[in-house]
C-alpha cells in the first residue's frame, strides 16, 4: 500500500464524521476500534518501512495550488515514523482509559479529529500543508480543554490557542519569505520542505528566518520565557487532555526544529546554538525548581515536562547524530512516560477528586499496583539506567559534550534535580503511614486502567534494555541528515562544529 | 454653424453597456409588474430578481477582455469583468436571503428588489468605467439605492443608520466630486488613461505636486469613507447594526468591491506615475485600518458589531494589497474577496437566521453574545457551521479565508514588504480572540435563558444559502488553484 500515510491521516478523519452518526452508548467502543485500527495501521507502516534507508518513503505528491507552489506532499522517513507511531499509540491508550462520561461523544469525535491533524504534522513534507495540519490541531485541543477542563477551563482554552497562533503566524510570514526566495532563486514556486533544503541562502537570510520558524515552534515546546500557557492548560485539562497535549502536541515544536530549522538554516543553527541551549538550560533549571514548589501532583509532573522538553532542546541543537538521534528518542520516551504519569494522576484525581500531596500519605499500602507503576515511570521520567528515560538523555548528554562539556554539566543536573523533586513527591504521597482516613478505602486499579497501563510499561522496560530496533532507523535518518547540514553549511564556524563532531566520530 | 454629430452603431460598441442595462431593465420590469398586479408574493420577485442577475452574469461573461465602448467611457478590462462577476454572484446570494420564515416588512415592496437592481447596476457601472463623471454616476446611483434598501427596514435604528449613512455619504461624494475637478483643472480630462499621460509629461513641473497632492488626498477620502477605512469607518459599525443581518452582509462585501475598483484605477495610475507617497499613504491607512479596527472588536458586545469591525479589519488586508500596486497584489484582492465573501455572507446569515423581531436578550443589541451561549445544545448543526465560519474569518487553514489571507501576505512579501506581512500576521492573531469569543460562548457555556428559538427565522432558502457558503468554506482549497489562475489572467490581461 503505497498511500498507507493518506489512508493513515484521513481514516480517523472520516471516522470522525461517521462518528456523529453513532449512537452515544456506543460511541466509546466505537472510538477505541478505529484508534486500534489506526494503531495497527502505523504498525504496518513501521513494518513495511525499510529500515536501511535514510531517505523519506511512502512519498506521495500532488498538486494542489501549482501557481502558488502548494501540493499535497506526504512521507515519512526515520525520524518522524516512530513518533507518528506514538501518537497513535497514545491516542488509542488515552482513549481506553479515559474516565469521562459526560458528552463522551463529542469527546470521541474530537479525539478522532484531533488524531488526524497530530498524524498529518508528523507526515507532512509541504510547509502550507504542515502549517494546515498544525493550526488545525489547536481547535481539537481547544474544544477538548474549555469543555471537559476544571474551573478556569476556558481561560486556559482561549491562552493556548491564541499563544500558540500567533506564534504560528509569524512562522507563516517565515515560510511565504522563504517560498519567495526560492521563487527568486528557481523560477518556481514551492513549499516543499525537500525542495527547500536544497536553498541557498545567506548567513543574514538564515537567522531572520530562522528567528521567524523559532517563534512558531518555541511557544509549541514551550521554550523558557514562552512557556506560560503550558501549566495552565494542564492544569484545567481534562486527564486525556494533558496525556495527549505533553505526550504527542509538544513534541510537534521539537520536531519542527529536526525537520525545518536545522537543515534549512545549518549556519544560523549553529550561530544559535549559544542562546537557545542557554534558554533550554534556564529552561530545565527553572522549572525543575518550580515544580519542586508544586503542591499539586499534576503541577509537579506538567513543569517536569517542560523540564524534559530542555534536555530535548539540547540534544537538537547538539548538532551531531547522537545528540539529534538522542533528542528524537527523549521525544518518544517522554511522551509515553509523561502520558502515562498524567494517565496515573488522572486515575488518582478519579478516585479522589483532588491531587493535592498533602491529601496522600502511605498509598502504596492502599494501592500497591499502583505504587508500583506510578515507581516505574517516575524513576523512567527521571532516566534511571534500563528504562526508557535514560537511553534518550544519556545520548542527548554524550552529544553535546562535544559542543561544550560546561553547558551539558549544567544540563545534566536536570537529572539531581529531576530526581529530588520526583522522590520527594513519591515519598510524600506514597510513602508514611496512611494520614488521611479516606484513603484507606481506595480502591487499587482496575483492569480497564491495568490494560492502558501496562503496555506503556512494558514499552519503558523494552526500549530501556534493547532500544536498537527503535535507535536504528531514527539514526540512520539522522546521519544522513547531519551529513547533508555539514554539506550545506557555508560558515567554517557552522562547518567546525558539525564537523569536529564526525571526526570524533570516526575515530570511535 | 455646427458641424452635425455622425456617429456609426458599431463604435458605440453597446454590447459594453448590456450588463447594466439588463440589470436596469429587470427592475423596471419588477415595477410594472407592480402597477399590473399589487398583490403579488415576495417569492415571485425574488426568483424574477435572481434571473435577471443571472442572464447580468452570462452577459459579463459573454464581453470580451480589453474593449472600450459608449463614446470610450466604458472600460471593459479584466479587472471589471472579474469585479462584476464578483458582485452579481454576492448578489445572487443575498437575494434569496429575503425568503425568510418570518415576514419582514421591507421585502413586501417590491420597490425594495427594483431598488436592489438599480444598486448593483450602478456597481458595475463603477468597476467597468475609467471616466471620472460616470464613476461619479455610478456611486451617486448604487449609494442611493442602499441608503433607501437599509431605510426600509423599518426600525428606529435604520432610518438612524440610512441618515448617517446618507449625510456621510453626501460628505464623500462632494469630496470625490472636488477632487475629480482637482484633475480635471491639471489635465484636462476625466478619462484616467488620457489624466495619466498628461501627467506623466509634467510630472517634473514644481508646483503640480500639490494639485496632485490635493486631488489625491480628496479622491483618497471619498473612498476611505466607501470601504470604511481609518479614520473614515465611524459610520460602519452603526449603519451595520440598523439594517438588516443579511443586508449587513451584503454591504460588507459588495460596495467594497466597486470601490476598490476605483480605488485601484485611480491609485495604481499615481503609484504607477512614480508617486510613491501615494502608496506609503495607503499603506498606512491599511495597518491603521486593520489594527485598531481590531482592537475596537475586541470589546464589542454584539456579535453584529463584532462583525462590523471585523469586516473593517479585512478592508485593512484589502488596502494593503491595493498598496502594493503588483500583479499578485491586485489578484489578492479579488481573490480575498471571493473568499471572504462567501465565510461573511454565511455568517451574517446566521444572524439572519437568529433574528427576532423583538429584543429578547438584551435592550440595546439584537445579537449580544450571550444569545449564543450553548448554542451547540440547542442547535448543534448550526453552532458548528458558525464555528466553522468564525475560524475561517480568524485565517485558520484550510478554510477559505487562510487562504485569501496567505495569497495578499505573500504578495507583501513579494514585493519587500515582509514588516506589512507580520503586521498582517499579528492583526490575524489579534482577531482571534473575538472570534474564539463566540465559539466559546457557542460551545463551551451554557444557554443563558429559555432560548429554544434561537432559529427562529430559519427558512428553506436561507438553509440553501448557508449551505452553499459553508461548502464554499470548507472546500476552498479545491477551487483557490483555479480561481488564481483565472484572476491572475484576467488582472494581469488589464495591465495591473
Amino acid at each position: 500500500m503505497d498511500n498507507i500515510l493518506s489512508v493513515l491521516v484521513f481514516f480517523p478523519a472520516i471516522a470522525g464524521l461517521l462518528g456523529f452518526v453513532v449512537d452515544k452508548n456506543s460511541a466509546r467502543a466505537y472510538g477505541i476500534t478505529v484508534a486500534s485500527i489506526e494503531f495497527l495501521l502505523s504498525l504496518w507502516l513501521w513494518f513495511s518501512f525499510d529500515t536501511t534507508d535514510a531517505g523519506m518513503q511512502f512519498v506521495e505528491n500532488i498538486p494542489l495550488i501549482p501557481d502558488f507552489g502548494v501540493s499535497y506532499y506526504l512521507g515519512v522517513d526515520g525520524i518522524s515514523l516512530f513518533i507518528v507511531i506514538m501518537a497513535t499509540l497514545m491516542t488509542l491508550i488515552g482513549m481506553i482509559s479515559m474516565s469521562i462520561t459526560e458528552n463522551i461523544k463529542n469527546m470521541i469525535v474530537t479525539l478522532l479529529f484531533l488524531e488526524m491533524t497530530m498524524v498529518g504534522v508528523f507526515v507532512s513534507l509541504d510547509a502550507i500543508i504542515f502549517y494546515l495540519f498544525w493550526e488545525l490541531s489547536l481547535v481539537p485541543m481547544l474544544y477538548i480543554i474549555g469543555a471537559w477542563g476544571g474551573n478556569l477551563r476556558v481561560y486556559a482554552a482561549v491562552k493556548f490557542f491564541l499563544y500558540t497562533f500567533t506564534g504560528s503566524l509569524v512562522m507563516l510570514v517565515g515560510m511565504l519569505s522563504l517560498a519567495y526566495l526560492y521563487h527568486n532563486t528557481t523560477g518556481v514556486w514551492s513549499f516543499a520542505i525537500t525542495d527547500w533544503y536544497l536553498l541557498d541562502l545567506s548567513t543574514t537570510e538564515q537567522l531572520w528566518l530562522f528567528v521567524a520558524f523559532f517563534l512558531g515552534f518555541a511557544i509549541k515546546v514551550p521554550m523558557f520565557p514562552f512557556h506560560t500557557w503550558l501549566p495552565y492548560a494542564h492544569g484545567q485539562a481534562p486527564t486525556i487532555g494533558s496525556v495527549i497535549l505533553a505526550a504527542v502536541l509538544l513534541k510537534m515544536g521539537t520536531y519542527g526544529f529536526v525537520r525545518f530549522s536545522l537543515p534549512i538554516f545549518p549556519d544560523a543553527s549553529v550561530m544559535m546554538i549559544t542562546p537557545i541551549v542557554t534558554l533550554s538550560i534556564i529552561m530545565i533549571v527553572y522549572t525543575a525548581m518550580v515544580a519542586y514548589a508544586q503542591k499539586d501532583i499534576k503541577q509537579v509532573i506538567a513543569y517536569s515536562s517542560v523540564s524534559h522538553m530542555g534536555i530535548i532542546m539540547v540534544g537538537i541543537f547538539a548538532m551531531n547524530a547522537e545528540g539529534i538521534s538522542g533528542s528524537i528518542f527523549q521525544m518518544l520516551s517522554h511522551g509515553i512516560v509523561s502520558g502515562a504519569l498524567f494517565m496515573l494522576v488522572g486515575m488518582l484525581y478519579d478516585r479522589r477528586g483532588t491531587k493535592l500531596m498533602s491529601e496522600f500519605g502511605g498509598l502504596a499500602s492502599v494501592m500497591p499496583k499502583f505504587a508500583v507503576i506510578f515507581g516505574i515511570m517516575l524513576m523512567a521520567s527521571v532516566g534511571l539506567p534500563l528504562t526508557i528515560g535514560f537511553v534518550g538523555e544519556f545520548l542527548v548528554l554524550v552529544g553535546f559534550y562535544n559542543v561544550s562539556p560546561i553547558m551539558t554539566m549544567l544540563a545534566g543536573t536536570s537529572i539531581i534535580v529531576g530526581a529530588v523533586y520526583m522522590l520527594t513527591l513519591y515519598k510524600k504521597s506514597f510513602f508514611g503511614p496512611v494520614t488521611n482516613e479516606i484513603n484507606k478505602s481506595l480502591k487499587d486499579l482496575s483492569k480497564i486502567e491495568l490494560i492502558s497501563l501496562l503496555p506503556l510499561v512494558a514499552i519503558v522496560v523494552w526500549l530501556g534494555v534493547y532500544p536498537k530496533p527503535v535507535l536504528q532507523p531514527i539514526d540512520n535518518s539522522v546521519k544522513a541528515m547531519v551529513e547533508f547540514m555539514d554539506k550545506k553549511a557555508k560558515t567554517q564556524e557552522a562547518k567546525d562544529v558539525i564537523k569536529t563532531v564526525k571526526v570524533k566520530r570516526e575515530v570511535k | 454653424m455646427l458641424e452635425p454629430i455622425n456617429i456609426s452603431m458599431e463604435s458605440l460598441n453597446l454590447a459594453t453597456l448590456t450588463p447594466m442595462l439588463v440589470a436596469i431593465g429587470g427592475g423596471l420590469i419588477i415595477l410594472v409588474l407592480d402597477l399590473l398586479n399589487s398583490k403579488l408574493h415576495k417569492s415571485l420577485y425574488v426568483m424574477l430578481t435572481l434571473l435577471i442577475l443571472f442572464i447580468d452574469f452570462g452577459a459579463v461573461t459573454g464581453l470580451n477582455v480589453n474593449e472600450r465602448g459608449f463614446f470610450d467611457v466604458m472600460l471593459i478590462d479584466g479587472v471589471s469583468i472579474v469585479s462584476q462577476l464578483l458582485i452579481i454572484a454576492a448578489s445572487m446570494l443575498f437575494t434569496p436571503l429575503a425568503l425568510t420564515s418570518k415576514r419582514f416588512h421591507e421585502y413586501s415592496y417590491p420597490e425594495f428588489f427594483a431598488l436592489f437592481l438599480f444598486m448593483v447596476a450602478g456597481f458595475q457601472f463603477m468597476a467597468a468605467s475609467d471616466n471620472l463623471i460616470l464613476i461619479f454616476v455610478g456611486l451617486e446611483t448604487s449609494s442611493l439605492s442602499l441608503y433607501t434598501l437599509i431605510a426600509l427596514h423599518n426600525r428606529a435604528n435604520s432610518f438612524e443608520a440610512a441618515i448617517k449613512y446618507f449625510t456621510m455619504g453626501a460628505l464623500a461624494a462632494a469630496f470625490y466630486a472636488m477632487g475629480s475637478a482637482i484633475i480635471y483643472a491639471l489635465t484636462g480630462s476625466v478619462e484616467l488613461y488620457k489624466v495619466a499621460e498628461v501627467l506623466a509629461t509634467r510630472l517634473d513641473e514644481t508646483g503640480i505636486m500639490v494639485a496632485v497632492f490635493g486631488g489625491a488626498v480628496m479622491l483618497l477620502v471619498a473612498f476611505a469613507f466607501k470601504m470604511s477605512l481609518y479614520p473614515f469607518h465611524s459610520w460602519a459599525p452603526d449603519v451595520y447594526e440598523g439594517s438588516s443581518a443579511s443586508l449587513a452582509g451584503y454591504m460588507s462585501v459588495v460596495p467594497k468591491v466597486a470601490a476598490i475598483v476605483v480605488t485601484v484605477r485611480i491609485f495604481g495610475m499615481y503609484i504607477d506615475l512614480g508617486v510613491e507617497w501615494v502608496r506609503y499613504i495607503l499603506l498606512a491607512l491599511a495597518v491603521l485600518t486593520m489594527t485598531l479596527s481590531n482592537i475596537m472588536a475586541l470589546v464589542q458586545e454584539d456579535v453584529k458589531r463584532m462583525l462590523a469591525y471585523s469586516s473593517i479589519s479585512h478592508a485593512g488586508f484589502i488596502m494593503a494589497a491595493i498598496g502594493l500596486d503588483t500583479t499578485e497584489g491586485t489578484t489578492a484582492i479579488f481573490l480575498y474577496y471571493t473568499l471572504f465573501l462567501f465565510t461573511n455572507l454565511g455568517a451574517f446569515s446566521m444572524l439572519w437566521v437568529s433574528r427576532h423581531k423583538v429584543k429578547r436578550y438584551s435592550d440595546r443589541y439584537d445579537h449580544p453574545y450571550e444569545k449564543f451561549a450553548g448554542l451547540i445544545h440547542i442547535m448543534p448543526i448550526g453552532a458548528v457551521i458558525m464555528a466553522l465560519f468564525m475560524l475561517s474569518l480568524a485565517g485558520v487553514p484550510p478554510f477559505s479565508v487562510f487562504w485569501g489571507k496567505i495569497y495578499v501576505m505573500q504578495a507583501a512579501v513579494n514585493s519587500g514588504f515582509i514588516w506589512l506581512a507580520i503586521v498582517m500576521g499579528i492583526n490575524s492573531a489579534i482577531s482571534a480572540y473575538y472570534y474564539l469569543k463566540l465559539v466559546v460562548y457557542m460551545f463551551l457555556k451554557e444557554p443563558t435563558k429559555d432560548t429554544n428559538t434561537v432559529y427562529y427565522n430559519l427558512s428553506r432558502p436561507l438553509m440553501a444559502v448557508i449551505g452553499l457558503a459553508t461548502v464554499a468554506t470548507i472546500t476552498a482549497v479545491m477551487y483557490v488553484q483555479p480561481l488564481i489562475s483565472y484572476i491572475y489572467y484576467m488582472v494581469s490581461a488589464s495591465g495591473y
